[in-house]
């Protein structure tokens, strides 16, 4: 078995990353993800990879799409404002089925806002913040071992699906530390990248492109996106599920929020309440049949958010129609991060 | 018998969409011969632009990415990073280039990465039908600059390839023209030099091409053609700004 390492968990992402095989690495200055340009710029050039601190948010992302245009894996971290930046190219990305990996390590905001960890960036990350109408893959870890072993299982999905993915995280997972216990690559198929270019060689010219102006050509292409989208639905949901077997309100929340409201939760067993949490660990897809099957018999939700209420419109789309969703949010910033007594309160009050 | 003239491997056998008087078609023709005679069509990987050369695919045979507008050379630069056995270029508009992708140029340049540029200088954006460009030329009418450009208010025409060759990282730098048959061997020369700095791992190459645009310009292809000489040629000084190996 190999030793446990305390490390936060931005440290976390990018082992996780070179675990994967990532090797170029492209990115741009911002807090709170700074450890990750520097842990990259450290270890990347003795595994013979890539690391460029690139001019602007744009520019990395722009060599991302160059390297995975050749079939790399290749990365790029960033928080709020440069995830902004980097839209346009991660929607050429989507239209040309570039696999990557986006890291946001969000912060509050609108505008400059601030480094506080904060979930505004859901309905950017998970509504395809771009233009034209697209999907990024995008998973929420809450914990040390999860942003290592998600940023690995990201990698393949991005390979699998042909999809940039992004792993959305803030400064709480992003700067706390804890035990982590890496462990290689799951192995798992993959297919050929038969779309990857090389410079042509004997074979045929490969092209990639997002322009389409023949006759439906272009309806056909968001077509073949949207299908895949419903794949990803189909098959790569998933969620956490702790003690909603008899739970008569359950709460639920992703990332930062979750942990906290897992303590709550904890609390709220301690006093002898039926409470259970489910945490969505895929936000797109988002889990929408396990909240389906858990309000069949639970009528009562409470999700619980980072900002003023994003992820609670999927919840309320997803759970059964005669099930009551309740919010509690606060929009971050200093001094706003909720406690568990707090959450522990809301329960008690809608429970 | 001897076969004196043929069409360059790298090129398609196709009807390109440009425009009668264009010189875009003859630059293609020039970038695909230096790809040829340095047998570099099977590891070339071309990073198309946004502007009238977006179907880069559709007329050279050789595979090729498509670039968000201005940033070819930040995905240059990542082609090249993953794959150093591959040839690199873009292939890029004024507008793209010199405007929106200022930023890109500019630091893929000073990084030296071992790419080559080729830059299509027409004085306006083509694609979108004839706006004002960075390279526009004082007193140029434009879709947006109706009553011609004025330095007062719009600044004056860029000089790319003079900013360019003052960089460390840019081994070789140089501005061409294809108006005349002189004109058009000299490029073809320019574009081979290089296309030589990154066969030989020798650094950031950048070419400009001066390129007429009869359709936005309300010219004839003639006239279009005559411009590139008299008023381009004027402003755009040709030459060898930059070449550090000295080839
Ligand atoms: C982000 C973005 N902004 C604007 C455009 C619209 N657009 C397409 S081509 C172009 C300019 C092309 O001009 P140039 O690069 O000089 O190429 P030319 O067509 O003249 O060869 C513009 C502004 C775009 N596609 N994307
Ligand atoms: S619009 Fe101008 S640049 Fe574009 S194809 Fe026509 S002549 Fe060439
Ligand atoms: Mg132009």
């Amino acid at each position: 078995m190999s030793k446990r390492l305390l490390v936060r968990g931005n440290e976390a992402i990018c082992r996780g990353a070179v675990e994967a095989g990532c090797r170029p690495y492209f990115g741009y200055p911002i807090t709170p993800q700074n450890d990750i340009p520097e842990y990259m710029s450290r270890v990347l050039p003795e595994l013979d990879g890539v690391f460029i601190q690139a001019e602007s948010e744009i520019a990395s992302i722009n060599m991302v799409l160059g390297a995975a245009s050749t079939g790399v894996r290749a990365m790029t971290s960033s928080s709020s404002p440069g995830i902004s930046l980097k839209l346009e190219s991660i929607s050429y990305m989507a239209a040309m089925e570039l696999p990557c990996l986006i890291v946001n390590i969000s912060r509050s905001g609108p505008g400059l806002g601030g480094i506080d960890a904060s979930q505004g960036d859901y309905f950017q990350a998970v509504k395809g913040g771009g233009h034209g109408g697209y999907h990024t893959l995008v998973l929420a870890p809450y914990s040390i071992q999860e942003m290592y072993d998600l940023t690995m299982l990201a990698f393949d999905l991005a390979e699998i699906y042909r999809i940039p993915a992004m792993i959305l995280g803030d400064a709480v997972v992003g700067q706390m530390k804890e035990p982590l216990e890496p462990h290689p690559r799951p192995s798992r198929e993959l297919p050929p990248k038969d779309w990857a270019l090389r410079g042509k060689g004997d074979g045929e010219q490969r092209f990639i492109k997002s322009l389409y102006l023949g006759d439906g050509e272009l309806e056909a292409r968001n077509w073949v996106l949207h299908a895949k989208y419903q794949a990803l639905k189909e098959n790569e949901c998933r969620c956490e599920e702790f003690e909603t077997s008899d739970a008569s309100l359950i709460v639920t929340g992703f990332g930062s929020a979750a942990r906290i409201a897992k303590t709550a939760v904890m609390m709220a067993r301690d006093e002898g309440l039926k409470v259970g949490l489910l945490r969505p660990i895929t936000l797109f897809p988002f889990p929408e049949k396990s909240f389906a099957t858990a309000t069949a018999y639970c009528k009562k939700v409470l999700d619980v958010e980072l900002n003023t209420g994003q992820m609670v419109e999927d919840v309320r789309l997803s759970v059964a129609r005669d099930a009551e969703v309740f919010f509690y949010g606060r929009p971050s910033g200093t001094g706003s991060l909720p406690t568990p007594e707090e959450l522990l309160e809301q329960i008690k009050k809608h429970y | 018998m001897q076969q004196v003239f043929k069409r360059p491997e790298s090129l398609k056998d196709v009807q390109t969409h440009y425009c009668p008087g264009c010189h875009h078609g003859t630059i293609h023709r020039l970038v695909a011969e230096a790809l040829d005679e340095f047998g570099l069509q099977k590891k070339t990987i071309g990073v198309a632009s946004i502007g009238c050369s977006v179907f880069l695919y559709s007329y050279f045979d050789i595979d090729v990415v498509e670039s968000p507008h201005g940033r070819a050379p930040a995905v240059a630069t990542g082609v090249k990073r993953a794959r150093p056995d591959s040839f690199v270029f873009t292939y890029q508009g004024d507008g793209d280039l010199a405007a929106i992708g200022t930023a890109e140029i500019i630091h893929a340049a000073n990084r030296g990465e071992d790419i080559s540029v080729i830059f299509v200088n027409n004085t306006t954006y083509g694609m979108t039908g004839g706006q004002m460009a960075p390279t526009t030329l004082l007193g140029q009418r434009t879709s947006t600059s109706p009553f011609g450009r004025k330095q007062d208010t719009e600044g004056y025409p860029i000089r790319v390839t003079e900013l360019l060759s003052c960089l460390d990282g840019v081994a070789f730098a140089a501005r061409a023209a294809v108006n005349t048959p002189k004109n058009l061997m000299d490029a073809k020369k320019q574009i081979k030099k290089a296309f030589r700095y990154q066969v030989e791992g020798k650094g950031f190459s950048f070419v400009e091409v001066l390129s007429s645009c009869p359709t936005n310009w309300g010219m004839s292809a003639i006239q279009a053609n005559e411009r590139v000489g008299k008023e381009m040629c004027d402003y755009f000084k040709l030459g060898t700004y930059k070449n550090t190996a000295n080839f």
